[in-house]
């Protein structure tokens, strides 16, 4: 919404939990957006955006940023024209990611100021906030969210002319600027200057006039809290003194500091990684931190009560729930069961097939990030004995191997192994782990109109893959097996592709075929 | 201090029409004017497993969960997830379930979720029309009648059960 009250010229992103639904809501209210193949691509594009003067919204999960980091850190010397704004949607607790890394890490190591939102008003504030921060200062800012500001609905009251009103974005127009723009080492040197002292300037700006907040209450006890945190403590200690940060990075370490003189007790409440802490101690400000139990898993307000009250004794156990599964005639299924009767050894990646590595099939063996499954297959084979390596196969999804798998196909091509290999595309014909996002290789748009599409047996074969097949694994069980099997038995590199739709996700793709097949006019 | 907020925990499994149950009770305390929060969980739990989300209302709502044995409602759909959501319930709290209704007289099993936000409209003050409003807002044309009929189903099935537990 406020992407959209914003005049965002361009939304990029690759789908990803607690960040999907951002790019989805910007597009249904009429704004531009549209799905990369993954978030490095979409950065590049933001910032390509950003070059031309114009606004843009990057989104993706948090690990979505180690994906994008590489742009990250380089576009932070940059000037922009423009505004730059990067999502990243952490997921502390890993209700549905891999890691539950501390993306704040991020800001503070590429220089790039940030903003953590604590509720869906502040999601709306902060974002007009951190275009302008971004324009003025010709910097990308990051907007921190966690799955809790992300999977939360709360009021938000839209001001669109008052305080929170956002000038219009300027026209589109290039300007060459080489030194600003082009970053070979005797243009970055001062450029890196450059940055370091616009973060100076950012910091004092911060503690006079950021977006940081502070609520009186007893001075016995002093809260600094940032994102949802904040939320939590307001419920579990009411009485508190509180310093809301909204700007953690650079940080208000003057309002932090006065703030911590001013109260008998001051602690550092934050989820994940003491980085506020860590910030504060770097400043010579004495707060108290949380005892390391609490760096694991979400914070709440019953564990908000731990920490304040110095309870470090064992947490209650939830009861477990059920766990996903794979819904009952979905491709994958077939798949697993003729991996699990033919004893493979299978590097697997991340998508809804990740839930082969349950019972009952319990036939995945490694996920480590988007994309591995090709790379750490390739490991494999090359250094298992034979009988071993050759019932090696790696395992990727559609989406994920657009998203990063064909860089591992091309490794497997320059770098075959001894007893080849078997790369097997599951290809379901859409992002469904996810929530059914396109992606280049359903030919549609984010928005579900007919657009490019890769065709993986013909990328396959064009980078030099000689066995290439496709086969439906659910229609044909036994000979989907039969087919693997006999890559397998062959010291050659082997792509099968298994296609057949999403079960969720066929009744839709129908639908959009129908449409995109009738004229427009 | 502000009055303590209203806490409701809705529960089942992927599919069920837990986070469509939250929203329309969400909708219906907004349209009261009340300070709303809700939260719930996505991703990996979509795939038929456990789900839940946390509806909270009142003057003015902080965390967007319900903090651990506070729930004064707690609706579950499926009921096998009674046991894993039970210790989000106060003491005094009420527990929703499908054996409080006759799942034969539904005009469908996945109006279920519609039924219980019957039962548990008879705890609460929102108007009749205020629900059935929100009820028309958030569910597709087609399933209006059917989604009437299952949430008055609930609403009269509570109305009945508390009845004959004033008279026994």
């Amino acid at each position: 919404m406020a992407a959209f009250d914003a005049g965002v010229t361009l939304g990029t992103g690759y789908p990803g939990t607690p960040s999907t639904e951002i790019l989805e809501t910007f597009e249904k209210l009429g704004g531009r957006a549209q799905w990369s193949p993954n978030e490095k691509v979409a950065l590049e594009v933001g910032i390509g955006v950003a070059f031309a003067g114009a606004r843009a919204l990057v989104t993706m999960k948090h690990v979505g940023l180690n994906v994008a980091a590489d742009p990250l850190f380089t576009v932070a010397y940059t000037r922009l024209d423009g505004a730059l704004v990067v999502v990243s949607a952490d997921d502390p607790g890993m209700a549905s990611s891999q890691n539950e890394q501390d993306n704040r890490r991020y800001a503070l190591a590429a220089g790039v100021p940030m903003l953590e939102p604590s509720d869906s008003q502040e999601a709306y504030e902060f974002t007009l906030r951190a275009i302008e921060i971004s324009e003025r200062w010709q910097v990308p800012v990051l907007l921190r969210m966690t799955t809790r500001v992300c999977h939360s609905k709360t009021i938000v009251r839209f001001d669109r002319s008052g305080a929170a009103a956002i000038s219009p974005p300027h026209p589109p127009h290039f300007e060459h600027d080489f030194p600003s723009r082009v970053m070979i080492p005797a243009y970055a040197r001062p450029a890196h200057l450059r940055l370091r002292k616009t973060l100076a300037e950012i910091a004092v700006w911060n503690d006079t006039e950021g977006q940081n907040e502070l609520i009186a209450g007893s001075p016995s006890l002093g809260i600094i809290a940032s994102g949802v945190a904040f939320q939590y403590v307001r419920e579990a200690a009411p009485q508190a003194s509180v310093l809301k940060l909204g700007m953690t990075y650079p940080l208000p370490v003057e309002r932090m500091r006065a703030f911590a003189t001013s109260v008998d007790r001051c602690i550092v409440i934050e989820e994940g990684d003491p980085y506020l802490v860590e910030g504060a101690r770097t400043a010579g400000i004495a707060v108290e931190g949380k005892p390391e139990s609490f760096r694991f898993g979400e914070l709440n307000t019953s564990r908000v009560r731990r920490i304040l009250d110095g309870d470090i004794s064992p947490e209650p156990k939830r009861v477990p729930g059920k766990p996903p599964a794979l819904c009952p005639g979905c491709p994958h299924r077939s798949v697993y069961t003729a991996l699990k009767n033919l004893n493979c050894i299978v590097p697997g990646d991340i998508g809804c097939y990740s839930l082969g590595v349950l019972p009952p099939f319990e036939a995945m063996d490694t996920l480590v990030c988007m994309g591995a499954a090709i790379g750490v297959g390739l490991g494999l084979r090359h250094s298992l004995p034979p009988e071993e390596a050759k019932r090696v196969v790696s395992v990727i999804g559609d989406s994920t191997f657009v998203h990063s798998g064909m860089t591992g196909l091309v490794e497997m091509i320059y770098n075959p192994p001894e007893s080849g290999h078997v790369v097997l595309i599951l290809d379901n014909g859409t992002t469904a782990m996810t929530g059914m996002q396109e992606h280049p290789g359903t030919g549609r748009t984010l928005a579900h109109a007919s657009t490019g599409k890769v065709v993986f047996e013909d990328l396959a074969r064009s980078l030099g893959v000689r066995n290439v097949h496709v086969i439906d694994p659910t229609q044909y069980p036994e000979k989907f097996q039969e087919l693997v099997q006999s890559c397998l038995d062959r010291p050659e590199i082997s792509v099968v592709i298994a296609r057949r739709d999403c079960l969720l996700a066929t009744r839709s793709i129908r639908e959009y075929e129908r449409c995109n097949e009738q004229p427009t006019n | 201090m502000s009055s303590r907020p209203t806490n409701v925990v809705i529960a089942g499994l992927g599919g069920q029409g837990v986070l469509k149950a939250s929203d329309i009770l969400a909708d219906v305390a907004f349209s009261d004017g009340l300070d709303v929060k809700k939260s719930e969980l996505h991703g990996m739990s979509q795939r038929g497993g456990s789900v839940s989300s946390d509806v909270r209302f009142g003057q003015r709502v902080f965390s967007p969960m319900v903090p651990e044995g506070e729930a004064d409602y707690l609706i579950v759909i499926a009921p096998d997830q009674i046991p894993v959501n039970a210790s989000a319930l106060g003491q005094g709290g009420v527990l929703i379930e499908p054996s409080q209704i006759d799942e034969s007289s539904l005009p469908n099993m996945k109006s279920m979720n519609v039924a219980l936000l019957g039962v548990l409209s008879r705890h609460l003050r929102f108007s009749v029309e205020a629900w059935a409003a929100a009820l028309e807002r958030n569910l597709p044309e087609k399933l209006r009648e059917a989604t009437l009929q299952a949430f008055f189903i609930g609403r009269d099935s509570e109305q009945a059960s508390r009845k004959n537990e004033l008279s026994s």
